[in-house]
């Protein structure tokens, strides 16, 4: 039987509710303090390397993001480890919190379906991520001319664009996560730790699991191909992790000389300029399977959240 | 006669093995103020959602003013206004935009939509709270703001859950003449309680649940009559050599004598018969210390009834 009526209606509403909601609330401006602590720290010791040496690097402008210096670590490194974080704080109370609030019941007797209110929360969750993540660019950018005083080419603009596209989606994959938990528990500080805890083994822990899990199901036994069925192993459980995906899409993005993610036999770099930079299609193609791994990943488990919220009780 | 605002038939909703609600039907005309009535846990709250179409029904049917719930919600949500048990809304944010927010949902828009919050906060006097922020109100604030959200969306139907659950007296009497007021200008009304003496003044008809089943349906005198055996309930003190149950079982009309204790009685009768009491008293020797007529209430018939469920069980 079909439902009556559009699954869309109140979307803008909830909306434009939740994300003025985000954009005012303390938590994400604390959030939005750190990563600008973080992020002017990371380029301000960037900038000091790229002064120090001027090589003849046709991609300068992106070094910004992924140079370090000791003890700092890079820029993207810093991303890749807040994204969740922030992802996280935007959704871990997003569903538990109007039980908690005894507003759920009384927002879903308004003549709108349940998909309005979860579609609309997570697209003002994404929305906030886009506004932060577009300012820290900005800003990123702003500062590279101030300091190195050199404007960004043309496929700067483009990767740097991309990269801005994959920390989006990067920050949807958590989104969703800490959505589906806050479906999922009741108690909003369940909610939130489950979801760390998930970053925790993702961000931390999964680099040691995946030499392991590689070590049970591909073992090796001195032969070259079993060594390369290892190797590749290991990268496919690494590569569950949206951690290991979105740190993979930026390397090549960032650092156009990258030509492989993966493991490459010396056969396959005959002929090959080693560290001459590939075209932006190219690196596009590169990481093209991480970018929609990553997508993937959102609407999946979207689609989870999606389906438990529907089907779930809204007495409290 | 007009389509019924509410029709049940059959209802039931089970969780797992657990019966919440079993074989309800329900018939709630349009302009009328119906009431649930009954303890905590005995599916008043699951019969709600099930007719506002918040959650499944497992058996039976539904109809709102003519409209399926389960297959045409957004129609039947734009008519029918809600006010959950404990009713809840946004903190932070202040009564106007709390309705505002809501109004949006339903479909309203800039003036219009100021121009009804405005005089719905005005009809439930918060007009001056307006600009407050909703976690300073009391809970008979937040409870009258809720009942402002259903005026400012002009619904043709409430269904109100446990409406007056945790105000105080005067909060409550305030809050029962607002309920009137909406049904003087032909809003039907559902409500929910297990507050029975409070809801009696305002309901034209009540029911009364039990285990997820309807055990009682009509209007209080009417329930009265058939649970309490008679309309009129008198309590007569005197002292007596003898007994004095027979002699005033042998007045007309009274159907029924209960010894409330060794010198009181209670007499059910059809009428007024307090007159030939003190005679048959005084003919009995007896001198009377006490007659008192009690118009029945809707507690009595709970109480009553619900003693008689465990009597027989």
């Amino acid at each position: 039987m079909r439902r009556e009526g559009s699954p869309w209606t109140g979307v803008w509403t909830v909306l434009a509710k939740e994300t003025a909601d985000h954009l005012s609330s303390a938590r994400l401006w604390f959030l939005e303090g750190l990563i600008l602590l973080a992020a002017g720290g990371a380029s301000y010791a960037a900038i000091g390397r790229i002064r120090d040496t001027v090589s003849e690097d046709p991609f300068l402008f992106l070094s910004l993001f992924t140079v370090a210096r000791e003890p700092l670590p890079s820029f993207v490194l810093f991303l890749g480890f807040l994204v969740p974080i922030v992802s996280i704080a935007l959704g871990f109370d997003s569903i538990n919190g109007e039980h908690a609030r005894r507003t759920l019941s009384r927002l879903l007797a308004q003549p709108i379906y349940r998909d309005a209110l979860l579609i609309g929360k997570f697209l003002a969750g994404l929305v906030t991520l886009a506004i932060t993540f577009l300012a820290l660019w900005l800003l990123m950018i702003g500062l590279g001319l101030l300091m190195v005083g050199l404007p960004p080419g043309g496929e700067e603009v483009l990767r740097g664009g991309v990269f801005l596209i994959v920390t989006v989606a990067y920050g949807g994959v958590w989104l969703a996560i800490a959505m589906l938990f806050s479906v999922v528990f009741r108690q909003q500080a369940t909610a939130a730790l489950a979801a760390l805890a998930l970053w925790l083994v993702f961000a931390v822990f999964w680099g040691m699991v995946a030499p392991l899990a590689a070590e049970v199901f591909a073992p090796m036994d001195g032969s070259p191909l079993s060594q390369i069925a290892a190797v590749e192993m290991q990268q496919a459980v690494a590569r569950v992790s949206p951690n290991v995906l979105y740190g993979e899409a930026t390397l090549a993005l960032l650092n156009p000389g990258t030509r492989a993610l993966g493991p490459v036999l010396f056969s396959q770099l005959q002929g090959a300029v080693l560290g001459s930079p590939l075209p932006f299609t190219e690196s596009l193609l590169l990481i093209w399977p991480q970018i929609t791994g990553l997508v993937a990943a959102v609407i999946v488990t979207f689609a989870v959240t999606y389906v438990l919220f529907q089907r779930q009780e809204i007495r409290a | 006669m007009s389509t019924p605002a509410i029709e049940a038939r059959g209802l039931r909703k089970t969780y797992g093995r657990h019966v919440a609600v079993e074989g309800l039907d329900l018939t709630v005309e349009q302009g009328t103020v119906f009431g649930l009535l009954g303890p905590n846990g005995s599916g008043k709250t699951t019969t709600i959602l099930m007719l506002m179409g918040l959650t499944d029904v497992s058996a039976g049917t539904v109809r709102v003013l003519g409209m399926d719930p389960t297959r045409e919600p957004l129609r039947v949500k734009q008519v029918v206004g809600y006010m959950p048990d404990t009713v809840g809304f946004y903190d932070e944010m202040t009564a106007t935009e709390n309705l505002r927010y809501t109004g949006k949902l339903s479909g309203m828009r800039g003036a219009e939509l100021e121009g009804r919050i405005d005089r719905a906060l005005a009809r439930v006097r918060l007009s001056i709270n307006a600009r407050q922020a909703v976690k300073t109100f009391s809970r008979g604030m937040r409870q009258r703001l809720g009942l402002a959200e259903i005026m400012m969306r002009q619904s043709r139907v409430a269904i109100l859950d446990e409406p007056t659950n945790g105000l105080d007296p005067q909060s409550t009497h305030e809050f029962l003449d607002m309920i009137r007021e909406l049904k003087a200008e032909g809003l039907t009304i559902l409500l929910s309680s297990h507050l029975l003496d409070r809801v009696q003044a305002v309901c034209d008809r009540v029911g009364l649940f039990h285990r997820g089943r309807m055990v009682l349906e009509g209007t209080v005198p009417q329930l009265a009559r058939e649970v309490l055996g008679g309309g009129f309930r008198i309590t007569v003190e005197a002292t007596s050599d003898g007994d004095l149950a027979p002699v005033l079982k042998a007045i007309p009309d009274v159907h029924r004598v209960t010894a409330l204790g060794p010198r009181s009685w209670r007499l059910n009768a059809d009428r007024d018969v307090r007159p030939r009491v003190v005679q048959a008293v005084a003919a009995a020797n007896a001198t009377l210390l006490g007659l008192e007529m009690a118009t029945p209430s809707l507690d009595d018939v709970y109480t009553e009834y619900f003693r008689e469920v465990r009597n027989a069980a």
